[in-house]
């Protein structure tokens, strides 16, 4: 009983949310936008905030989360200073098209236009939406809206800004475009954001998706990224979350890819009270291939999900997924990839591995590949440990001279490199590692790099 | 150099080592020879500080510390080296980068600056030169897809590296062929002087063909049974282990 009248209190909470902030809601936004916000609550509202009798939610408790009161910018905030102040990046030696977001909204600071190709546009997702709607009718929701995550169409519902790319038709850019998603509020925060993300036909692009708390309040934050890899398109999208612990993230990506088009992604999850990441890719096409991969660190009560879903549409397509995680303290973590291979989806290659180190005793790990095979000429595979340091490597290193914190570190450093191999911007792979080394070296349990200096 | 006193070890509740004494001095070169199973690598391992074995008694001093006290890093350090009999694979960890935070390890003991990376290429250079490696093993991660006799080529060249005082070889002819083991014990060879000493843990009597050993001792169920010069390698080749073990009854 009380589970049930707990699901009708929180998504209730939310109803009169959406109730009362209708008029903010639509304020100010496109009507290409506001079209989709009924139905998607409606969505949202009937299922509810999951719990584990949800098969894709089962190792990851959302109703805490949900249980905190957060208040929502529902329209522009300005008074914001200047962000190339506040926030120094921590890749400073990576040269990128640089733009901020802040809880959500594309701020209104930033200047990318100018060093991009011609025809390329990235702007906020509210702006273009409004002054170039043609550019985003014919992708907007197209894929998230045949999810059936409630998270996603509580985004959709709640959509006001985000990040919107757009590439023409053969354009290169060179440089990565990094994008600094900041949290930053005095009192508890539901955040959301909305991205799309278009690479036509024969482009390029690097994105590099850094999300950071500048502050210690509470935060929800709920993205939904939508990309659309157009054919021979190449796309990398790699993702550094660091939030705090009092933080909780729900980060839904869908790819879709189009005829020889190839995909990276790399998501790093360094550090976060609760992470969940929710990545979907679909072939269109045949000849496609989508190098998936992510790495987590937890400690603490830290909980990272990663939830993928590999869709062989297409014929002759080729995944690979390597996630890793490594776990310390009571921190839990959870791996779930489900790969689908449709009827016909000849000679489908599709492989996932999923890695995991246990640091202490206490700290727990979930993983469960599911492969759905319906078509008869494939070759797929997945794999998955959980184990702890090797002790007969770190014997090794030790009898070599290495002192035994130097030597796991080393062996857990290795044990991670893998993953960052597959970055194929090099600096941020160099700075990853770093990066990393710190995070291992217990140096990254505040946000780094930051003004406040909050202790969480 | 190295002193063990009634040494006694045992491993998961099983007595291992029964009372061992041995005196190494420098310049000296011991062969421990028995059969499988006599306790050879437990006593290798146990000096370089393995954990997993319990030691019941005994004393072992090592340039005049109490080596049992020390932990790996620090024997290591002290200038004890274990050339292991299953070298272990790290996928990950790049031989080059290994090696130099080894070497430098050494180097911060003695007191002793850091070498820059162009004089830690500059020592791997002139160290493969003098052991006619390849370049090849540096180039890759720790052991990974090494076939049995790099895998410990790589030890000889660590060692090199090291330049320990004393140098214990587990079994290092195991797996290699007659090429293979040339080229270690001539680096072996190469690496001996007045001021170190080296103790070769080994089943066989070939790798003393290579390696001359001033002393032979018998490992038998964890007691050394007999002690000699290198003829007692010949004998034990030619009359094999039973008569050890028949001299028991």
């Amino acid at each position: 009983m009380s589970i049930i009248s707990e699901k009708i209190s929180q998504t209730d909470q939310l109803a009169s949310l959406f109730e009362q902030s209708r008029e903010k809601l639509n304020q100010g936004s496109s009507p290409i936008l506001n079209r989709m916000r009924e139905v998607s609550f409606k969505r949202f509202a009937q299922a509810g905030i999951p719990d584990f009798k949800n098969e894709d939610y089962k190792y990851t408790n959302l109703k805490p989360a949900f249980e905190k009161s957060y208040r929502q910018e529902l329209l522009r905030e300005s008074g914001l200073i200047n962000l190339n102040e506040v926030f120094k990046c921590n890749i400073p030696q990576l040269d990128t098209h640089l733009v901020f977001l802040v809880n959500g909204w594309f701020y209104s600071g930033n200047n990318p236009g100018a060093e991009l190709p011609n025809g390329v546009v990235l702007g906020g997702l509210e702006q273009i939406a409004n002054d170039k709607p043609e550019l985003l009718q014919n992708y907007l929701n197209r894929q998230a809206g045949l999810s059936n995550d409630p998270f996603v169409a509580l985004n959709t519902a709640f959509v006001k800004d985000g990040f919107f790319l757009f590439v023409p038709k053969g354009v290169v850019i060179e440089k990565p475009i990094q994008i600094i998603n900041l949290l930053s509020s005095d009192e508890n925060l539901m955040a959301t954001q909305r991205n799309l993300v278009i690479a036509e036909a024969a482009s390029q692009v690097k994105l590099l998706i850094c999300d950071h708390t500048l502050t210690s309040a509470s935060f929800l934050f709920n993205t939904v990224s939508e990309f659309f890899v157009g054919e021979d398109a190449l796309v990398d999208v790699y993702t550094i979350q660091n939030h705090h612990n009092q933080s909780t993230s729900i980060n839904s990506a869908f790819y879709k890819q189009e005829r020889n088009s190839n995909l990276v992604t790399g998501t790093v999850s360094l550090h976060g009270g609760l992470i969940r990441n929710n990545l979907k890719v679909t072939f269109n096409g045949e000849h496609a291939e989508a190098n998936v991969n992510g790495i987590s660190f937890t400690d603490k009560k830290q909980h990272v999900d990663n939830f993928t879903v590999i869709e062989h549409s297409s014929p002759n397509c080729l995944s690979n997924q390597v996630y890793k995680n490594i776990l310390d303290d009571e921190s839990t973590g959870a791996f779930a990839g489900r790969i689908h291979v449709a009827r016909d989806a000849q000679q489908t290659v599709a492989f996932q591995r999923n890695n995991n180190v246990l640091l202490s005793d206490k700290a727990k790990m979930q993983t469960k590949p599911q492969l759905i095979i319906d078509a008869d000429d494939v070759k797929c595979s997945h794999g998955a440990t959980v184990g702890q340091i090797d002790e007969e490597a770190l014997f090794f290193l030790r009898a070599r001279g290495i002192g035994e914190n130097d030597a796991r570190m080393m062996l857990m450093n290795a044990f991670a490199h893998e993953v960052i191999l597959k970055i194929s911007i090099e600096p941020l792979r160099e700075r990853i590692d770093e990066l990393i080394e710190k995070r291992l070296n217990g140096e990254i349990s505040r946000c780094h790099d930051c003004n406040y200096q909050c202790n969480c | 150099m190295l002193s063990i006193k009634n040494l006694r070890a045992s491993v998961e509740g099983k007595e291992i080592l029964k009372g061992i004494n041995l005196e190494i001095k420098a310049g000296e070169v011991h062969a421990i020879m028995g059969p499988n199973g006599s306790g050879k690598s437990t006593l290798a391992n146990i000096l370089a500080g393995k954990s997993d074995y319990e030691v019941l008694e005994g004393e072992v001093t090592f340039l005049g510390q109490n080596l049992l006290e020390l932990s790996p890093e620090i024997r290591s350090r002290s200038g004890l080296f274990l050339s292991f009999q299953y070298p272990v694979e790290i996928p990950g960890v790049p031989m080059v980068n290994f090696l130099k935070a080894s070497v430098n390890e050494h180097r911060k003991f003695k007191g002793l600056d850091p070498l820059t990376a162009g004089e830690f290429l500059k020592l791997m250079r002139a160290k493969k030169d003098m052991l006619h490696l390849d370049t090849e093993l540096t180039n890759r991660s720790v052991n990974e897809g090494f076939s049995g006799g790099e895998k410990k080529k790589n030890e000889i060249f660590q060692m090199a590296m090291l330049e320990p005082k004393l140098a214990i070889l587990d079994e290092t002819d195991s797996g290699l062929d007659i090429d293979a083991l040339r080229v270690v014990a001539e680096g072996v060879n190469a690496l001996k002087t007045t001021e170190n000493a080296t103790i070769v843990v080994t089943h066989y009597q070939r790798l003393l063909d290579y390696i001359v050993p001033d002393f032979v001792h018998v490992l038998y169920k964890g007691r050394i049974v007999k002690s000699g010069g290198k003829e007692l390698a010949f004998e034990l080749e030619e009359k094999g282990y039973d008569w050890i073990k028949n001299g028991e009854n």
